[in-house]
């Protein structure tokens, strides 16, 4: 049975929804021996969680010389060495931006190759599936190394739930780490407030060059918090100015995989696409009938957006308190 | 100051890429600058006009990639270096170890600036491979970058709304992304003049004698699958509301 490192990723104490399709992935058919790894010392609050998703064994990586979370070439020392220390070969973990900084910074230390932003693994021969060209293509790669690490896209594994008999164990590994403060995190700064993160969104409802304004963004706001979504924008808006480029969704903005994305007043231009066409549904609303964003969606509304959207926020907040 | 950009050609986004043989791909299209390699060379240029030095614009590709060093060249870079290839589908590791030999051979770094990214692999690993060739501390996904006398500023873009400010010592490798700078369109007396500046052209064979192996090798192609025609609703904006709230009920969206 071969082991399998899951970096785990943990906000405001609480494991990201995202990690557990990934988890799922590590499981495959159950040969698998599913180990998560965790920076900090909160393994045993996290244990029923993981257990539930198939993790066997948790190992919590911390020092008490340095905070780890604070200096990235130092984590990934760490991460070597419970590689090493654990004897696994095939690491993984969420694509996001923290995952793809550790992963990276493990593979090039190890001077091993490796890949980012995955949307099929096979940990059998090795291979992965990722996008190519922008969306365009996806390309089929091969790892020639004993090692395997790779980053998956968020939300691209279904999580399945698969209890284990068993208890999950938990192992505290502190390597020694020297903090030779070459490179090191000053602080993390929240930009805002939105509760949704929109990398790893699940409904995510975007807004175009049609929205005409910063404050038209208070529609898809209402809308988006009666469905949980979070939102985000095109780049036409944002170059516009009428939304913040932490919204951008596309080339050189996020790409995001949600299963509801809701393209309001998008053109749909393959730049756009480019960071949202593996959403598992897309809906476009848009006035012209002729907008390209119909020939790449599943279902699309010819109306306005203004009209539209706060129609839907209403109904969909009627079906609420029915239910 | 010492500063080296390492700038990719690739196909235009909106180019149509069409696949040949399965693991290949049809280059003759439209190529371009990868986007996020022109906030490098922005940044590049801002911090020389503030400071002095010179700008060396590295790419490896093959003989078409000359355009992308005039591009950088003409909005006002020094000069180039072209590692010559015959093949495109060259891996990361390869590319990086031939980036850094081309870099040491043209002198002490005291910046390597590059892309987060590229549009057509997209595979987001070679400013940190390159750091760790070149021995150097690297920062990505950077949105702001300050230097101070041994040290670089940065904040990087975590996405959720985060931004993580970074201290790291020079010299350094950054992965420039959106928010960095607004490049700026090269004007035609600096085209003009970009013609005149020397790039250097070198075989990857010469830097890299052991024929590469490539540790990431490209197996297969395909398209991404395209939606089948999509069903519009049109009409009353109750209707197509309560066509669309249906929609999401039976796909269990909601």
């Amino acid at each position: 049975m071969s082991r399998i490192g899951v970096v785990i990723e943990i906000r405001d104490n609480e494991i990201k929804d995202s990690n557990f399709g990934i988890i799922t992935a590590a499981c495959g058919d159950d040969t698998h021996d599913v180990c998560a790894l965790i920076f900090d010392n909160s393994a045993e609050d996290h244990k029923e969680t993981l257990e539930k998703y198939g993790v066997k064994t948790i190992i919590e990586i911390t020092s008490d010389q340095v905070a780890l979370n604070m200096l990235p070439d130092l984590k990934a020392i760490a991460l070597v060495d419970a590689m090493n220390e654990f004897d696994f070969k095939t690491l993984i973990g969420l694509s996001s931006p923290t995952g793809r900084d550790l992963l990276t910074r493990t593979a090039a230390r190890l001077n091993v190759p490796s890949v980012l932003d995955c949307i099929g693994v096979d940990f059998t021969d090795h291979t992965v599936m990722k996008s190519h060209f922008s969306g365009k293509t996806i390309a089929k790669f091969k790892l020639a190394s004993e090692y395997f690490i790779c980053g998956i896209r968020p939300n691209t594994h279904e999580a399945i739930e698969r209890p284990l008999k068993a208890e999950a164990q938990i192992v505290s590994y502190s390597p020694i780490v020297h903090d030779k403060k070459g490179i090191r995190v000053r602080k993390i700064v929240k930009s805002s407030s939105k509760s949704v993160d929109l990398s790893e969104a699940s409904t995510i409802i975007s807004g175009g060059r049609a929205i005409k304004s910063a404050e038209n963004f208070k529609i898809l706001n209402e809308c988006a918090s009666v469905l949980g979504a979070a939102v985000g924008a095109s780049r036409a808006a944002v170059d516009s100015g009428y939304a913040p480029h932490s919204m951008q969704v596309g080339q050189t903005g996020k790409t995001v995989s949600p299963k509801l994305y809701i393209a309001c007043g998008i053109s749909g231009a393959i730049q756009h696409f480019a960071g949202m066409k593996t959403s598992k549904f897309i809906v476009a609303i848009n006035k012209d009938k002729d907008a390209q964003v119909f020939e790449k969606c599943d279902y699309g509304v010819i109306g306005d957006l203004f009209e539209v959207v706060p129609a839907l926020t209403e109904a969909l907040k009627t079906m609420k308190n029915e239910a | 100051m010492k500063i080296f950009v390492c700038v990719k050609y690739v196909p235009d986004t909106a180019a149509y890429v069409s696949i040949v043989d399965g693991n290949g791909f049809d280059d003759s299209v439209k190529h371009v600058v990868n986007p996020y390699d022109e906030f490098a060379i922005e940044e590049a240029i801002q911090i020389k006009e503030r400071t002095d030095g010179e700008i060396i614009v590295v790419t490896l590709g093959k003989a078409h990639a000359t355009a992308a060093i005039r591009f950088a060249l003409a909005m006002g870079a020094d000069r180039g270096i072209h590692i010559k290839v015959d093949e495109i589908l060259v891996d990361t590791m390869t590319t990086v170890e031939a980036l850094k030999i081309a870099i040491e051979q043209a002198g002490a770094a005291d910046l390597v600036l590059m892309g987060k990214q590229s549009v057509d692999s997209e595979g987001m690993q070679t400013p940190y491979y390159l750091g760790e060739a070149l021995g150097l501390h690297v920062a990505t996904d950077v949105i702001d970058l300050v230097l101070e006398k041994d040290q670089a500023i940065v904040q990087s873009d975590l996405g959720n709304n985060e931004i993580a400010e970074i201290e790291l010592d020079l010299p350094c490798v950054i992965g420039a992304t959106k928010g960095l700078n607004e490049p700026r369109s090269p004007k035609l007396p600096n085209i003009i003049k970009a013609k005149k500046k020397p790039i250097e052209e070198i075989a990857l064979e010469d830097l890299v004698p052991s024929k590469p192996v490539n540790r990431t090798s490209l197996i297969s192609f395909e398209y991404a699958p395209e939606r089948s025609q999509a069903i519009l609703f049109e009409g009353d904006t109750a209707v197509v509301v309560e066509q669309l709230v249906e929609v999401f009920k039976e796909k269990a969206l909601i």
